[in-house]
């Protein structure tokens, strides 16, 4: 249990770094900067398929993302619930 | 931990954060559109085979073992969590992890084949993240070559005498790296630099991709392993059968 406080500290410290460390950025990471960056080889490059839904706007996506993590968290926790319930039974039962 | 070990990790870090404060970039799955047709085509026919395996070893699994549908589950709500998170980098911009590697090692690469491809699809559709067009390049680098990538070190380490969790750390922390270097391969295809060609823009995309991804694979990593941790505590039996062989 102490080792995997001492993990999750080390997992934490890993992101919060990059925020301490670099202060002039957004933080930036998606899809205009892919398009500069494919844009600059190739000028004449067009994308030919559109996204068929788009998230209107930035809210509706960081809440969509938000789902998608809690449903993932909520499974994760679940799981390991019912295992350490078990395993706890197993132990009693001996 | 001993001191030499502490006293090389904090070296190794500051090292890192001298060197890498480069421009932003991007780092993610590949855009809808952005990969010209013949090779949406090309990765599409690389990705399905896999796919069709993928669902087969799972069948293969949850018939034979149905009490390890629960620790499938597990290894697919942790790819739906950790590619949720998009987490700041060094270079000044966010990309996000895989969370293959769990699953890889515990069902082998295929089976989370199908899982990755079920996450990629899910942001392809509902979150304009990556593409259906590019769903199949993307598949490849996340959901077969990552997982490949994890699960092969994995049996490459259990014949040595490095600690288990060590490389589960390190499974996963390279299947995460792969996933992004083939990411960069693929747009050095689509893409080769004009002076330079494929070499050039592949340095230069890796060199974008590689920098940005070290600490999100580190964390994964870490993520892993606390994960890995509560198995080895509470499902042993699991883990046991699952290394009799499915």
């Amino acid at each position: 249990m102490k080792r995997n406080v001492f993990l999750l500290l080390l997992a934490v410290i890993l992101v919060a770094a990059p925020l301490s460390f670099i202060r002039h950025s957004e933080f930036g990471g998606t899809d205009d900067k892919a398009e500069k960056a494919i844009q600059a080889i190739d000028p004449k490059y067009k994308p030919w398929f559109e996204t068929i839904f788009e998230p209107p706007g930035g809210e509706i996506e960081t809440l969509l993302f938000s789902v998608q993590a809690a449903i993932g968290a909520g499974v994760i926790g679940y799981i390991i619930g019912v295992y350490k319930g078990r395993a706890g039974r197993r132990d009693e039962a001996k | 931990m001993n001191k030499w070990k502490l006293a090389l990790l904090v070296c190794c870090l500051s090292i890192y954060f001298t060197f890498s404060s480069s421009t932003s970039t991007f780092a993610m799955h590949i855009m809808e559109g952005f990969l010209p047709v013949k090779w949406v085509i090309f990765w599409w026919i690389i990705f399905l085979p896999f796919f069709i395996l993928g669902l087969r070893s799972l069948l293969r699994v949850t018939r034979k073992n149905p009490e390890l549908k629960l620790l499938m589950a597990l290894s697919g709500a942790f790819t739906f969590v950790l590619s949720a998170l998009k987490i700041p980098s060094v270079t000044g911009s966010s990309s996000h992890p895989t969370g293959v590697g769990l699953g890889a090692v515990l069902f082998g690469p295929l089976a989370m084949t199908v899982m990755g491809s079920i996450v990629l699809l899910f942001q392809a559709l509902l979150l304009a993240h990556g593409g259906l067009t590019t769903l199949g390049a993307n598949a490849v680098s996340m959901a077969v070559v990552g997982p490949l990538v994890a699960y092969g070190i994995y049996c490459f380490g259990m014949k040595t005498s490095i600690s288990q969790r060590l490389i589960i750390f390190l499974a996963a922390f390279f299947s995460d790296l792969a996933t992004y270097v083939v990411t960069s391969f693929q747009l050095a295809l689509a893409f080769p630099d004009a002076t330079g060609g494929i070499s050039a823009s592949f340095l230069k995309f890796v060199g974008i991709f590689a920098i940005t991804q070290i600490p999100l694979a580190l964390t994964e990593g870490l993520l892993t392993v606390i994960v890995w941790n509560f198995l080895c505590t509470y499902s042993r039996h699991e883990l046991e059968q699952l290394r009799k062989g499915v």
